[in-house]
């Protein structure tokens, strides 16, 4: 890994903490037209190396993936909802942020997902209608370089063509499109942030099939953004922690952000606008630690938004097996998805999408899993609770294995049958009960209480997902497969897209930031994050994000 | 390397023995560079780094001997696959090839004390009893724990690691461009008759 040597503050029109997409895509488009930019960043910067070690970090049972990144200490965290919140195996402290490991997928939401209230009475309405993200999305799709083919009768109005060419399906594709064919459910070209064809001075995807750490450079992460804005002379710090946020005396404006260095050194950086891009639970975090005489209950928080409405998407898998072959595993991303069942007025209560297998046989490692079955700290877990599974986990890992020769054991086998899936993602509706807090039980290592994730179901997820399943049986069962194991709700983890604790609207009681992601109650304090989501729609969030951090630049370029 | 299990560090080689032979060659890493130039990553494009490890010809020679061992007899492996793909990749953590080289030398040492011999010597099942008698089969791989334990992660599992993201592996597991090899985008669209997997 490398690092920034000097750590002190720095003349800035615009500081912005965190480096991930959002962090990144802001700073290179405010770099871009003149403006002096420093970026804070908690973690550390990756070497290209680097990129190769985690990939085998990642294909190896026996180290912990997150291992390049984690602080344990700086990292703590406590989850007292239904749902695990497991942090830690989801999202990235590092520059380029959680990009490092994302699957790369980029669906824009849908028309409907920004009305939800005014067409369905649920949630609320964004204070942006779809057209108005849309020329943005153009622009994020660019900046990202997005694959697709504009082929979904389901999905939301587009006027250009994607900015690379689709990637072809995979043959298991065929096996479900027949499927899908006879019952009337239509799949379409899985959108993605990988290069089909050398694009941006990266180059094609060479099918390493280890996606979550690929180290070929085809999949877009925000070290891309990074690098072009410090081409444009922005300055990028990394492992420094921003504490607080210092207001003026009014609160009107905010003045500095308090950080430390590694050497235990604390700065204060000042600049004339500020951005939060920390992620749906370090921003709210952040603006909660930062409490004053003015804003007793967080920064910005005149609403007691921050926190609240905490969303991401729950989902599930039905496994299955088949007769004959599914060329499973040989390419590490999905191809091909179905939005029939997106929005209320498709079939089913609430919105999904699904995704069609092409990992579903079983690697070493458990290269398509988020956590290895085998790591030292599921290891210890399955000490603790020796389920069947668990065991079963760590017996067939060949890095385990207890015999060798002609006797070892293999991560799979060549079949049949042969093995094959379909994963679903739904809507989760914002409440205000599922939220993060403070738990001042608990301190980091630099003394700041840790974040606390409270989040569970509720019925319309339950009933949007049980659909889901029953879907996802329905196309296995239409296949001629055999279906092995469908995934519940039950006792779930959270997903890896965290929306909604410091929502957008136009009513400063009961949102955070104004329609052009500026805070209600601080004029040259903006929020660039999925944290901004007042609805999460069914989608993974990045695009738009990239999106929208794309928008706030422009709305604080006209403020310089 | 801490020895908690039965051979003693006495019982090892020497480092000089295993520099009686020539020292390790540099390789080009067949990898891809990370933000590569547009176009120029084709299948086949070489050099991140340059393979500069410490391992001599006679580190790989044992090792060689060690993957005939730990392999299916169905899967052919000369020691220029062992040191391209153990040696030739980036190493995973600083000084995880000494450690590696360490654990080679470990288990020649074993071999030679316990069973008289070279582990190029002996036989491939006689190598297995190498490791056995070590421990190797039974211990959990953990990178700073006993002589097998440190066996069983830097020296088997780097070896299993290496197959199992090899093409060499696809007979046994169906898949025939594994996760960790670059093998381009033609596979995952190939049809069932082109292939039985």
């Amino acid at each position: 890994m490398t690092s920034t040597d000097d750590r002190t503050p720095t003349d800035a029109d615009v500081c912005i903490i965190g480096a991930g997409p959002a962090g990144a895509l802001t700073a290179y488009s405010l770099a871009r037209r003149g403006h002096d930019v420093v970026v804070l960043e908690a973690g550390e910067r990756l070497t290209p190396e680097d990129h190769h070690r985690r990939m085998e970090m990642w294909l190896r049972p026996n180290f912990e993936r997150n291992a390049f990144w984690l602080d344990e200490l700086r990292d703590a965290y406590t989850s007292t909802g239904e749902i695990n919140a497991r942090l830690n195996d989801t999202r990235v402290k590092a520059v380029g942020g959680t990009s490092l490991h994302w699957d790369a997928n980029t669906p824009r939401l849908h028309e409907a997902d920004f009305e939800m209230h005014t067409r369905h009475g649920l949630g609320r309405d964004w204070p942006i209608s779809y057209d108005d993200l849309r020329p943005y999305y153009v622009r994020a799709e660019r900046e990202m370089g997005v694959s697709g083919a504009d082929d979904n009768p389901d999905g939301p109005l587009r006027e250009e063509p994607y900015p690379l060419k689709p990637f072809e399906p995979s043959y298991s594709d065929s096996l479900f499109a027949e499927a899908c064919e006879e019952l009337g459910i239509a799949m379409v070209t899985q959108p993605k942030a990988i290069n089909s064809e050398a694009y941006d001075d990266r180059s094609e995807c060479v099918g390493y099939g280890v996606c979550n750490a690929c180290p070929s450079g085809a999949k877009y992460s925000a070290e891309i953004h990074v690098r072009k804005a410090e081409t444009e002379g922005a300055r990028v710090v990394d492992q420094v922690q921003a504490l607080s946020l210092e207001h003026d005396w009014e609160g009107d404006t905010v003045e500095a952000v308090r950080y430390a260095a590694p050497d235990g050194s604390e700065y204060r950086q000042e600049a004339d606008q500020f951005i939060v891009a920390c992620g749906g639970i370090e921003t709210p975090r952040l603006l909660l630690l930062s409490k004053s005489d003015v804003y007793p209950d967080g920064l910005a928080n005149s609403s007691g938004a921050v926190g609240r409405y905490l969303m991401d998407h729950p989902s599930v898998e039905t496994t299955a097996v088949l007769a004959e072959p599914t060329r499973q595993s040989n390419i590490g991303w999905v191809s091909s998805r179905s939005d029939q069942f997106y929005g209320i007025d498709s079939p089913g209560p609430g919105s999904y999408h699904l995704t069609f297998s092409n990992t579903a046989k079983s690697t070493s490692g458990g290269a398509q899993l988020r956590s290895p079955p085998t790591s030292p700290s599921n290891v210890l877990d399955a000490v603790e609770d020796p389920s069947s599974e668990a065991l079963a986990d760590l017996a067939n890992d060949p890095l385990n294995a207890t015999t060798f020769g002609d006797g070892l054991d293999l991560p799979t086998t060549a079949g049949p049958p042969y093995p094959l899936s379909i994963r679903g993602a739904g809507e989760m509706l914002p409440r205000a009960d599922n939220r993060v807090t403070l738990d001042r039980s608990q301190t980091d290592s630099y003394g700041r209480p840790v974040p606390s994730i409270d989040l569970s179901d509720g019925e319309h997820e339950r009933e949007t997902i049980a659909h889901c399943r029953e879907i996802q049986k329905a196309i296995l069962s239409e296949l001629g497969a055999e279906v092995t194991g469908s995934s519940t709700l039950s006792g779930r983890d959270m997903s890896t897209h965290h929306m909604g604790t410091t929502r957008m609207g136009t009513d400063p009681t009961e949102s955070v930031v104004n329609e052009e992601c500026r805070t209600h109650d601080l004029s040259n304090l903006w929020i660039a994050s999925s944290s901004v989501f007042p609805t999460g729609g069914a989608n993974n969030p990045t695009l738009t994000i990239g999106a929208l951090a794309i928008k706030t630049a422009d709305h604080i370029d006209e403020t310089l | 390397m801490t020895d908690r299990s039965a051979e003693s560090a006495d019982e090892r080689p020497t480092r000089r023995q295993f520099l009686t032979a020539l020292g390790g060659s540099a390789l080009a890493a067949a990898v891809y560079g990370y933000g590569v130039e547009a176009g120029t990553a084709t299948e086949g494009s070489t050099a991140v780094q340059s393979g500069d490890h410490p391992a001599s010809q006679c580190h790989v020679d044992v090792l060689t001997a060690v993957a005939r061992a730990v392999y299916p007899s169905t899967v052919s492996v000369d020691s220029s696959f062992v040191e391209r793909r153990v040696f030739g990749r980036i190493e995973p953590k600083p000084g995880h090839f000494e450690r590696l080289v360490a654990a080679i030398e470990a288990v020649d040492g074993h071999a030679q004390a316990r069973f008289g011999g070279a582990m190029s010597e002996f036989s491939a099942g006689r190598r297995r009893q190498v490791l056995q008698s070590m421990g190797v089969t039974t211990v959990h791989p953990t990178a700073d724990g006993t002589t097998a334990e440190q066996v069983r992660f830097y020296l088997v599992n780097d070896l299993l690691y290496v197959l199992f993201t090899s093409p060499k592996s696809s007979e046994l597991t169906g898949i025939d461009n594994p996760p960790g090899h670059p093998g381009g985008r033609e596979a995952y669209r190939r049809g069932s008759g082109e292939g039985d997997r």
